[in-house]
């Protein structure tokens, strides 16, 4: 097990690697840079340009010097947590991204949960309620979610929670509780901020879910083991938890890989609606400004959570599904 | 069976044995083959081409088939974009601006008059300076009077001519299939901040949203089979090169991907080539799942002996991969590729949405929600979402009639 972690963890760097040249490939795509932008902004409104202060930028960066060896300078920054200066906010890329990368890593996971909770009750009422009205009830509902764009969910949801339960439009929390430290009342109001990001982002990747374990669950009850099970009298609810259920629980595990990049890709776009204090808002703007280090460094931690769910998807996988040996054993 | 037959117990017994059957023997000439012969339904079934039972198959799947239809109307208006908008792209009337759908009646105070609407008050609210629009249908009080106005019917005119366009951009022309009343106004889907008709433009619309996904799968399609043909059939570096290349485009999130590509198109790009950029963005970073999926079957099906026999003919391994290999799972990748289009269309619409996709004048139904984006418009002009619909009704179609595609796609089963 130990060898295996370790090769899947040496395996993480190369994707790693090729990810952050990836990104610094995007980032570095539009033509000019912010500092130029930057320059003739402020020349063109007859203001002094502070040609010290970009001139130690540029060498600080290296942004004078060829692709590939700012690319080096990015990376071992990268490597020693400096992510970067944002030119746009004049500090370092450090000190603004940290709360919006936490929640940004609350979201996703409060995401992840409720899609897990809701799908599993949901996908197995459908298979073992085949073709009654409550599966193609489910299965419907299930399609909406997939199909109607989240952004306009969000707004729709917005102004429901906003006009029925009086939670604040916008934000993570309410406008009081924005500059104080963490308390019971402030998490109380994270919480109640999360309900509706959580149902957006979540119904997309919901759906599908639903989908693959109702499919699994079907195969699986219908191989002979479950009726030599029902055959010796087995109860019904035992003979479902214990085999079938357990085989078809490998989609939740495994899926976890295509589903982070779905819900953290869902998060962003849902984040600049309701402008949640997460990386979307900030990653849009900073595409737009240019501010390159700022983007890149969202772009990265966003690859990053779905690497590593990724990681963690394929560990619990291999030790939860008896079927897969890491050992080699016996080969044909 | 084996014990004796013991009289007037025997459930054969009785009067058939009594008297014993005839010898029996067929008057028409023996023929050895009559078992092999298939009647004339058996035989349309088993020489049926593989197309052909697929169609079967899909007739089948009554989901598929509505869906299909709706595809095919829908793809089918975006040939008559500008001919079933009862007004032009861009019209614009400043009397009526955000003012809400008009309902088509059949009725006057019971008296059949055709389909008509009823003209428009317009009043603005002094206090929140909110547009106030009242049908004059001769019964509801407008705020700024004491009575109703007399009613005002404007009859819907049909294969008539009306506001002038130029049909893709070339041709003008001013023939539409609907046209409001002489004077008068028909807002299906009411109007926008500059009051032009949201039904037209998101007929008009059709036509950018649906080909966006058709463009960007084709070149993904393209991309999957070339790419993902050569790594299934050689094998060995080129399959590892390629596989690591999928890993890490996958684990990339899609969207934010897409956000800064787009961001990266240059600012002075006219609409439509920023239009080709962003489907060739969709297209490009969606080609892993199909080529995948072609890798797969091609390293099983290289084992074959058709394959086999085709090296040994001397042919050359494009020729064997798209002549032998390709055909033999063109459908799986048909619906497969078909499942990807909504994703498109979805993305698309979010791009545009966040003003990091089409531009204007080019409208999509994207860009048309680009308006929707504040919750205003929820409570103040719903009628802005509307958009939406065209939407869910393309994403669930292609859902559906795809998933009807990816059963008959193997109709021997």
């Amino acid at each position: 097990m130990l060898g295996y972690i370790v090769h899947r963890l040496l395996i993480m760097i190369p994707t790693l690697l090729a990810i952050s040249a990836l990104t610094f490939i995007i980032i570095q795509l539009p033509p000019g840079d912010y500092l130029e932008t930057y320059i003739a902004e402020l020349e063109s409104q007859g203001e002094s340009v502070d040609v010290e202060k970009i001139q130690q930028l540029k060498e600080q960066y290296g942004l004078d010097k060829p692709m590939i060896v700012q690319y080096l300078y990015w990376l071992g920054g990268l490597l020693q947590g400096d992510m970067g200066y944002s030119f746009e906010y004049s500090q370092p890329v450090s000190a603004i991204v940290g709360d919006r990368l936490f929640l940004t890593f609350v979201v996703t996971l409060a995401t992840v949960l409720f899609t897990y909770i809701v799908a599993f009750p949901i996908g197995v009422y459908s298979a073992t309620h085949q073709y009654s009205w409550g599966d193609y009830g489910l299965t419907f509902l299930g399609f909406l979610g997939l199909a109607t764009p989240n952004f306009l969910l969000a707004l729709v949801l917005l102004y429901m929670f906003n006009r029925y339960f009086g939670i604040s439009i916008g934000g993570l929390m309410e406008p009081e509780f924005v500059d104080q430290p963490w308390s019971a009342e402030k998490m109380a109001s994270v919480i109640q901020h999360l309900i509706v990001p959580t149902l957006v982002i979540g119904t997309a990747g919901t759906a599908g879910m639903i989908r693959r374990l109702r499919a699994n669950l079907l195969d699986e009850l219908q191989k002979q083991y479950v009726t030599t099970g029902r055959a010796k009298g087995l109860p019904p609810l035992k003979l479902l938890l214990k085999y079938p259920l357990r085989m078809s629980l490998n989609p939740f595990i495994s899926d976890i890989g295509d589903l982070l990049p779905e819900l953290v890709s869902g998060s962003v776009i849902v984040s600049v609606v309701m402008s949640l204090p997460t990386t979307g808002p900030m990653l849009l703007s900073a595409l737009r400004s240019q501010d390159m280090y700022l983007a890149g460094s969202f772009l990265m931690f966003l690859a990053l959570l779905t690497v590593i769910g990724m990681f963690i998807s394929d560990l619990a996988l291999a030790v939860l599904d008896p079927r897969i040996r890491l050992h080699g054993g016996a080969t044909k | 069976m084996t014990a004796a037959p013991v009289p007037g117990q025997s459930s054969r017994g009785g009067a058939a044995s009594r008297t014993p059957l005839k010898h029996y023997v067929s008057a028409a000439p023996f023929d050895p083959y009559s078992v092999e012969r298939m009647t004339a339904e058996q035989e349309r079934y088993f020489l049926a081409s593989q197309w052909r039972m697929m169609w079967w198959k899909l007739k089948r799947h009554r989901l598929a088939v509505i869906s299909g239809a709706i595809l095919l109307v829908m793809y089918a208006s975006i040939f008559l974009s500008e001919l079933i908008a009862p007004y032009n792209l861009h019209s614009r009337f400043t009397d009526f601006i955000y003012a809400p759908p008009q309902r088509v009646h059949l009725f006057h105070e019971g008296s059949f008059q055709g389909p008509f609407v009823y003209g428009y008050h317009y009043s603005l609210n002094m206090d929140n300076l909110q547009r106030i629009y009242t049908p004059k249908d001769g019964k509801t009080v407008p705020p700024d009077m004491a009575a109703p106005p007399p009613p005002e019917i404007q009859k819907l005119r049909f294969f008539c001519l009306g506001d002038p366009y130029e049909y893709m951009g070339l041709i003008p022309g001013s023939f539409h299939f609907i046209c409001p009343a002489e004077n008068g106004t028909m807002f299906l889907f009411g109007t926008d901040r500059l009051g032009r008709d949201m039904f037209s433009r998101i007929v008009i619309g059709t036509r950018v949203s649906l080909t966006v996904g058709l463009i960007g799968v084709s070149i993904s399609f393209l991309l999957g089979i070339i790419i993902g043909g050569f790594a299934g059939y050689y094998g060995g570096w080129v399959d590892i090169i390629v596989q690591r290349v999928i890993e890490v485009l996958r684990s990339l999130p899609e969207l934010p991907l897409w956000l800064a590509l787009s961001a990266a198109l240059p600012v002075n790009w006219s609409p439509l080539l920023i239009y080709f950029g962003i489907t060739i963005i969709l297209g490009l970073l969606d080609w892993t799942g199909l080529a995948r999926a072609v890798r797969s079957k091609l390293l099983s099906l290289r084992e074959e002996d058709f394959c086999t026999a085709a090296q040994l003919m001397g042919a050359s391994p494009s020729r064997i991969i798209g002549r032998h290999l390709l055909p033999s799972f063109m459908s799986h990748l048909i619906a497969s590729a078909t499942l990807r289009i909504p994703a498109m269309i979805l993305g698309e619409t979010a791009l545009s949405f966040l003003g990091l996709g089409l531009r204007p004048p080019i409208t999509s139904w994207g860009v048309l929600l680009n308006e929707a984006q504040n919750i205003n418009v929820v409570v103040l002009y719903p009628w802005l979402m509307l958009p939406v619909l065209p939407v869910v009704v393309m994403v669930l179609a292609f859902n559906f009639f795809g998933d009807g595609l990816r059963d008959a796609a193997d109709p021997y089963k």
